[in-house]
Formats: structure tokens, C-alpha cells, sequence
């Protein structure tokens, strides 16, 4: 079984993310940049159905500047036997579409029986590329799993929506999403991080696989303009001394918020 | 029907599993009619067509393009569906909602069709050169503005985020859409499982209040006294993400980050440190109260009124407070 984990280099959510006014992009300098705890728990996922079935495959995948490789070999670290590594200066503030499009060509290049991702980014928080890869692969898609169960020929979880959770199935090849309901990620191991040293990892350019990054023939989607929020300042802040709540309440009410 | 108004914006209607109208087509229709003419795909089952092509119309929705929906495939049908509606209709933008499986169908067609899309919109609006969409990210600390460089671009609108409604219509054009399968292939949907019956609360996502209660509460149990000052208020209920790791209540209510993202007139934070990751769900709401035990939890930082105290003495004051008053 040959299984493809896409990863994402994310901003790390317990500091303050910036955006860049200019580019409208992430600032990478702003804050450590980790692996998206959301690609963790899929990646857990993928390695405990390895510990039981030693002869899976698992490779990794990103699309992500050259500084992203320390994040590639942490998650080696934690398990799977090589990465692909799509980094390419022509892909910077790629959008969507043109995302799908390389990991597409990468995923068709390097073969899976199963591609796993997580859900959703913490830092693009569209949602939308594992369905996109899907179409584009010809594949069923089982999105927004909060639990999968992994079977030679088929795969199956549980789709938790707005409205309800639907159980849901497809024959392989397909591609999953798995929400942060899964489990959170081992911690890797002396062991891991020094044979993570090196598995390897394959680098590829867009004119690689075959994608032109730079037409102009076709739609794209592009950031026109980015503005930073101004900081909330606090208000009044008071001790109970017995009656905060009547003064809350008198608050809320004077107000209109009651 | 072939003629379609020149500003025609196609509204992939949302449709409940139950086969209702979702809450999110009104703000969908809304946004619609903001930038153009309306015409809204309805995929549901064949014997609720007129019903719900009516419903629409109430929302604003001039013109509806029906089509048979199939429960037992996942997403692929209203793929094909929207594709056909694409084709026939030339729109100036698509526009589906940023659910689960309104934004499933609008990537799979934006792939299909190669086009541009707008994620997470919480405003679309029309300038001279197009359709713009408007983006609060990083958790509300950024506004961005987003289109496409050319062609109709595919704008998934969050849930909840636009006010705007459209006038009703009273005798909507209603046609059969006609839909040639793809054959992609697609999951199979064996069984769905409705969450409990929702309460009379008002739905998070778009409430107008929200009170939300964090691992404070200390118990399930105890997590009650948020249902009870957002009944007296009239709210919605949220919750931090540690107190639905601790279990006090189901992960859709989870504010944050990684859970539903909210811009309430009014926020109450009942025990609730003010994690980042929770402020990211929550801080561009007009008014936040804070209630915390610790004076020196960050939330307090972005609190228009803040109690350093007990929620279990000052809540009950509270909703006694505001009870007395409202009699």
C-alpha cells in the first residue's frame, strides 16, 4: 500500500501570525513555523495503520519554500520512509487552483493508493484542497473525516458536517481529509530523528512536473489588498466585590446588549 | 428558458441531508443580489422541488435551476450539477457557502473548470473591474480583499458573515435543470447520523450573542450555567477548546482557531483563559465580556468589561439582574 501524506509548513498558532501589507502573503519571519498540527494527527493516522501493516509505503509531500525542509525531516522523524519536497520560487503566493494543479502532477508522478491530508490549514483555513486533488485525480474523495478505517482495497470513516456525521466508503485509489478529531501525533523518537537524517527527500521544481506556474491564459485568484486589524484595547476591568453582576447587567443593559 | 441576465451570479444553494433550505442561503442570496442578478441551483430530491425553489425565491432568488440530488454519492453529483448550471448560465461569479459540503463542491468544480476561487468570503462586492470578496483571516487580525485576474470567479461565503438580504420574489422561474453525469467517481454515503435536535437557541455561526464557557466550568454538569445566561440573553452557546476536549460539550460548538469562527454583536467568555487560538474565533465581535477567576488571563486584555470573579456567584447575579429588569 502505497500512502501519500501531504504536509503543510503553517505560521505557528501560539504566536502572533503577521501578514505581509505589501504581498498580502504570510509573513514567514513573524513567527516558527511548525508542522500544522491538523497534518500531525493525519500523519498519526497513517502511522498507526503502518505499525500494523509493516509494508506500507508512506511518503510525504509539501509544496513549500526551500526553508520548509527542516519541517519535512521533523515529520520524518516521526515515521514514513521518504518525501517529496515541491519548492519553486515561481509558486510563491500560488493560489488554489494552481496548488492543486502541482500537487496533482507530484501525486500522479510519485503514485498512491491513498493520499491523506488534514482538513483544513491553520493558516489558509480554505478546506478545498483535498477536494480539488480529487477531481483532479479522478478519485473519490472522503473529506472532513473524524475517523477512517484503512482496508486493503477500500477506505471508509465517519464525515462529521454542520448538520450530522454520514459514514462514508470508496475503493482505492481515493483521497482522504481527517479533521482534529483523530488522535495527536507521537513524539518522535532519538532513534526517528536521526534516521529522518537520511530518508529521502526528492526536490521538484513546477517545470518538473509539467506545470507552468507563470500563464496568464488562466484564471487566478490574487490578493489586492490587505489591511491589519487595529488592536482591541482593553476596556474596564473590575474585582467582584459582591455585586459585579448587577453591574454587568446594568453594563449590558445601558449598552443595548440585553 | 436560454436568457440569463448579463450579472446572472450563480447561488449553489445549501440543502439540509434532511431536505430543507439550509440558514445559510438567505446571507448567501443576500451577497448575490449585491453584485448581480441571482440564479440560484437548487440539488435536492425531486418531490421537494417546488417547495424549496419557493422558499428560495422567498430569499430572494429570481430564478431557479432544479436538479435531482443523489444521498447515496458524496459530492460528485452536485459537481456535475453545478457544472451544467455553469454552462448554461455564463455567470458573472458562483458564490456556495463555506460548509463542509458547500465548499467540497465548489472545489471540485473550481478544478474542473480551472477557476479562480475566494475562499471564506465574509463579503462580496462588485468594483469596476469585477467581483472583489472581502477575507478576515488569521483569525480576524487581517482583512484582505481577493478576485480573480479574470473570468467568473467561484467565492465560498462563510457561514453566518453577511447581513445582506434580498427582497423576496413572489413567483420565482423555475426550469429543470438538464445534467449530464460526469462518472467521476465518487464515495458512497451509506448512513447519516442527524446531530441531536437543535435546541431553540440561535445557531452559532450569525448569532447576533454568543456566550461561550471554558474548562472554568469545571464539569458538564456545571457548563449548564453558560446554557442559562444564554437563554437569559438570548444567545447562542460556545465553548473554548479545552472544554470540549474536557468533554463539557460537543465539538460544534468549539470557538477558535480550529472550530467556528464568530463576529457576534456581544461576546460573554465564561471561564475562559483567552488562548490565542480561542481569540482567533472570537475577537472581532463588537463587545466581548470576560468573567474569569484569574485577573491575569489574557482575555482580559480584549475585554470591553471584565470580572476578575466566581462565574458560579456572579452569573446567577447576573441573569437575576437581568431578569428583575426585564419585568
Amino acid at each position: 500500500m502505497n500512502i501519500v501524506v501531504l504536509i503543510k509548513e503553517v505560521p505557528d498558532t501560539y504566536g502572533d501570525r503577521a501578514l505581509s501589507l505589501e504581498t498580502g502573503l504570510a509573513d514567514r519571519e513573524a513567527v516558527d513555523a511548525v508542522l500544522d498540527e491538523v497534518d500531525e494527527r493525519a500523519l498519526e493516522a497513517v502511522l498507526a495503520y503502518a505499525d500494523e501493516h509493516p509494508q506500507t509505503n508512506i511518503v510525504l509531500m509539501t509544496m513549500a519554500p526551500e526553508s520548509a525542509m527542516a519541517t519535512v525531516r521533523k515529520a520524518l522523524a516521526l515515521g514514513a520512509s521518504s518525501a517529496v519536497h515541491i519548492s519553486d520560487e515561481l509558486l510563491l503566493g500560488a493560489d488554489l487552483t494552481l496548488t492543486a494543479e502541482v500537487l496533482a502532477a507530484a501525486l500522479k508522478r510519485t503514485g498512491f493508493d491513498l493520499v491523506i491530508a488534514g482538513e483544513k490549514s491553520t493558516d489558509g483555513s480554505a478546506g478545498m484542497l483535498p477536494a480539488m486533488l480529487a477531481e483532479l485525480l479522478d478519485a473519490p474523495q472522503l473529506t472532513s473525516l473524524s475517523a477512517v478505517t484503512i482496508a486493503d482495497d477500500r477506505v471508509a470513516g465517519t464525515r462529521s458536517t454542520e448538520y450530522g456525521t454520514a459514514t462514508v466508503s470508496a475503493p482505492l485509489p481515493a483521497v482522504v481529509s481527517l479533521t482534529e478529531a483523530l488522535p495527536a501525533a507521537r513524539i518522535a523518537s532519538f532513534k526517528g530523528v536521526m534516521a529522518a537524517k537520511k530518508k529521502p527527500v526528492e526536490t521538484l521544481t513546477a517545470a518538473d512536473l509539467g506545470v507552468d506556474a507563470e500563464r496568464y491564459d488562466v484564471p487566478r485568484s490574487i490578493v489586492v489588498s490587505a489591511a491589519e486589524r487595529p488592536p482591541r484595547a482593553a476596556g474596564v476591568k473590575i474585582v467582584d466585590e459582591g455585586d459585579a453582576g448587577t453591574q454587568l447587567a446594568e453594563y449590558l443593559i445601558a449598552n443595548r446588549l440585553a | 428558458m436560454t436568457d440569463f441576465p448579463a450579472d446572472s451570479v450563480l447561488v449553489l444553494l445549501e440543502v439540509t441531508p434532511d431536505g430543507a433550505l439550509a440558514k445559510t442561503n438567505a446571507g448567501l442570496l443576500g451577497a448575490a443580489t449585491g453584485i448581480g442578478s441571482p440564479v440560484a441551483l437548487l440539488v435536492a430530491p425531486a418531490d421537494s422541488h417546488a417547495t424549496l425553489a419557493q422558499g428560495a425565491a422567498a430569499l430572494g432568488a429570481g430564478t431557479v435551476l432544479t436538479a435531482d440530488a443523489d444521498p447515496g454519492a458524496l459530492i460528485v453529483p452536485i459537481v456535475d450539477a453545478l457544472a451544467a448550471a455553469s454552462e448554461l448560465v455564463h455567470p458573472v461569479a458562483v458564490l456556495a457557502s463555506h460548509s463542509v459540503e458547500g465548499r467540497d463542491a465548489a472545489a471540485r468544480f473550481a478544478a474542473r473548470t480551472g477557476a479562480a476561487v475566494s475562499v471564506d468570503a465574509v463579503a462580496v462586492e462588485r468594483d469596476d473591474e469585477g467581483i472583489v470578496a472581502h477575507h478576515s483571516v488569521f483569525g480576524g487580525a487581517y482583512t484582505t480583499v481577493s478576485a480573480a485576474t479574470f473570468a467568473a470567479p467561484v467565492v465560498t461565503v462563510r457561514q453566518g458573515a453577511v447581513d445582506a438580504r434580498a427582497e423576496p420574489v413572489a413567483t420565482p422561474a423555475v426550469s429543470a435543470l438538464q445534467v449530464q453525469a460526469s462518472g467521476r467517481p465518487a464515495a458512497a454515503v451509506e448512513s447519516f447520523e442527524p446531530l441531536e435536535a437543535a435546541s431553540s437557541r440561535p445557531d452559532l455561526r450569525g448569532a447576533a450573542k454568543v456566550v461561550s464557557g471554558g474548562r472554568g466550568l469545571g464539569s458538564a454538569d456545571k457548563f449548564a450555567l453558560v446554557d442559562q445566561l444564554a437563554d437569559a440573553l438570548g444567545a447562542a452557546v460556545g465553548a473554548s477548546r479545552a472544554a470540549v476536549d474536557a468533554g463539557y460539550i460537543p465539538q460544534s460548538h468549539q470557538v477558535g482557531q480550529t472550530g467556528v469562527s464568530v463576529s457576534p454583536q456581544l461576546y460573554v467568555a465564561l471561564g475562559i483563559s483567552g488562548a490565542i487560538q480561542h481569540k482567533a474565533g472570537m475577537q472581532t465581535a463588537k463587545t466581548i465580556v470576560a468573567i474569569n477567576k484569574d485577573a491575569d488571563a489574557p482575555i482580559f486584555d480584549i475585554a470591553d468589561f471584565g470580572v476578575v470573579g466566581d462565574v458560579f456567584t456572579v452569573v446567577p447575579q447576573l441573569i437575576a439582574a437581568l431578569e428583575a429588569k426585564s419585568k
